[in-house]
């Protein structure tokens, strides 16, 4: 699988954040997206998440996976934002088997997910009583809950002790030697092996 | 699909969820009425239904302002408009879900309010065949409303002058049918059947309407 941008430029309002962006990524690479503060990191994310619409360019898709070939990016992605996407007066296995069931493509179970974050055993819990990096971990373990070639990933390890870094890293690894694609903003480095860095400026450059 | 609609209904009956507190609002509106009024008993039959009307109007308003705002706060909205799952469809769910939740009880409970004003049982009957058909439409409107406001902090004001006017054709046909069914020469049917109309047009338009605001809302 191989998806090409080609040419992009983004406005929120009367700004164009940045414009004449280009790149591709093809299976098994991470894709790490630098840059200041307002660079538009995020910016880019939600654009190819499908959550803004582009002034200009193309997202051109090549050999999508057979379960996901007729659907356009956003549908193939798991899209990590700051927020968490999870109901603090639901459990995390309640919260978990709910977004399982709203992506489709169930891969492993809450309780295997939450093992693989290093939460076992706090499924009957509420998200509300998780701290920071809990919740942040539990909704990393939304990304495995449901088979996603895609993860557009936006300031992941935000709340992350070194240890769970560690944890999510190998994660990552093993989605990638699955065929899977990350696409990251991130200031600190990720512990991955194989990355190919972009640098963003944005529109004033 | 099936998810999100038991996962909306869960969340209704946990803390900060809309189900009690739509009803107890409710039930505040009308045991205030017969003090303000007066305890005249022909008086009170006689604004009876319209008060019940009322009260399942502001009662639906209550819980709207948080309808998508808590999705959007906890980024649940943003994973929702991504996927493949139409919009207007996730909208129709949780409308369908607060009106389950605030519009189904209220309607159901109006005979046991409506022994506190006096309300024959013929009216009683009226009154909850009117609350039953015209209240989906007050949820469905409101999630057009909701949608709207989504992005503003203190959204709820604007929310209410928004959604109030198309409300107020709900709320005249509803107390109209009721009052057709009490006094004798003015037919039941031809307002009720409005009624009708009125909840089915806007369980599509209501619906179409609050995912465009939403899919506008995120850019």
């Amino acid at each position: 699988m191989k998806f090409t941008v080609d040419g992009l430029a983004v406005s929120r309002g009367e700004d164009q954040i940045f414009r004449d962006i280009s790149f591709s990524v093809s299976s098994g690479t991470a894709f790490i997206i630098k840059g200041a503060n307002g660079s538009g990191k995020s910016t880019l994310l939600r654009a190819l998440a499908g959550l803004l619409e582009w002034d200009e360019g193309s997202v051109a898709l090549q050999d999508a996976p057979a379960a996901f070939s007729d659907v356009a990016l956003p549908q193939m992605s798991h899209f990590l934002a700051h927020e968490n996407a999870m109901k603090p007066q639901m459990t995390v296995g309640e919260n978990l088997s709910f977004w399982q069931d709203f992506c489709g493509h169930p891969d492993v179970s809450p309780e295997e997910a939450l093992d693989y974050v290093g939460l076992s055993g706090l499924e009957d819990v509420p998200f509300a009583h998780l701290s920071t990096g809990q919740r942040r971990r539990s909704a990393i373990a939304r990304l495995l809950v449901s088979a996603r070639p895609v993860w557009l990933l936006d300031e992941p390890t935000a709340g992350l002790d070194a240890a769970s870094e560690k944890q999510f890293a190998g994660l990552m690894e093993a989605h990638l030697d699955d065929g899977g694609i990350i696409i990251a903003a991130t200031h600190v480095p990720l512990h991955l092996s194989q990355t190919v860095d972009f640098q963003l400026h944005g529109a004033d450059t | 699909m099936i998810a999100l609609f038991k996962r909306e209904l869960s969340l209704s009956f946990r803390s900060g969820g809309g189900a009690s507190t739509a009803l107890l609002f409710y039930l505040a509106v009308v045991i205030a009425m017969p003090f303000a009024i007066g305890p005249d008993p022909i008086l009170l039959a006689q604004v009876g239904a319209a008060t019940l009307w009322i009260g399942a109007l502001l009662a639906s308003l209550l819980g709207l302002e948080r309808l998508f705002q808590a999705d959007r706060e906890d980024g649940s909205l943003d994973l929702f408009l991504i996927n493949d799952h139409p919009v207007a469809a996730l909208v129709f769910i949780k409308a369908l879900v607060h009106w389950l939740v605030t519009g189904l009880p209220v309607s159901l409970l109006a005979p046991v309010f409506g022994l506190l004003l006096n309300l024959s049982g013929e009216a009683s009957l009226a009154l909850v065949a009117t609350l039953l058909v015209g209240t989906p439409a007050l949820s469905m409107i409101g999630a057009a409303g909701a949608a709207l406001t989504v992005s503003l902090p203190r959204g709820g004001l604007l929310l209410s002058v928004l959604v109030l006017p198309l409300s107020i054709p709900v709320l005249i046909f509803g107390v109209g049918a009721v009052r057709a069914a009490l006094v004798d020469p003015d037919p039941f049917l031809p307002p009720f059947a409005m009624l009708v109309a009125m909840t089915l047009f806007f369980a599509v338009i209501g619906p179409l309407a609050a995912a465009y605001a939403l899919k506008m809302g995120t850019r």
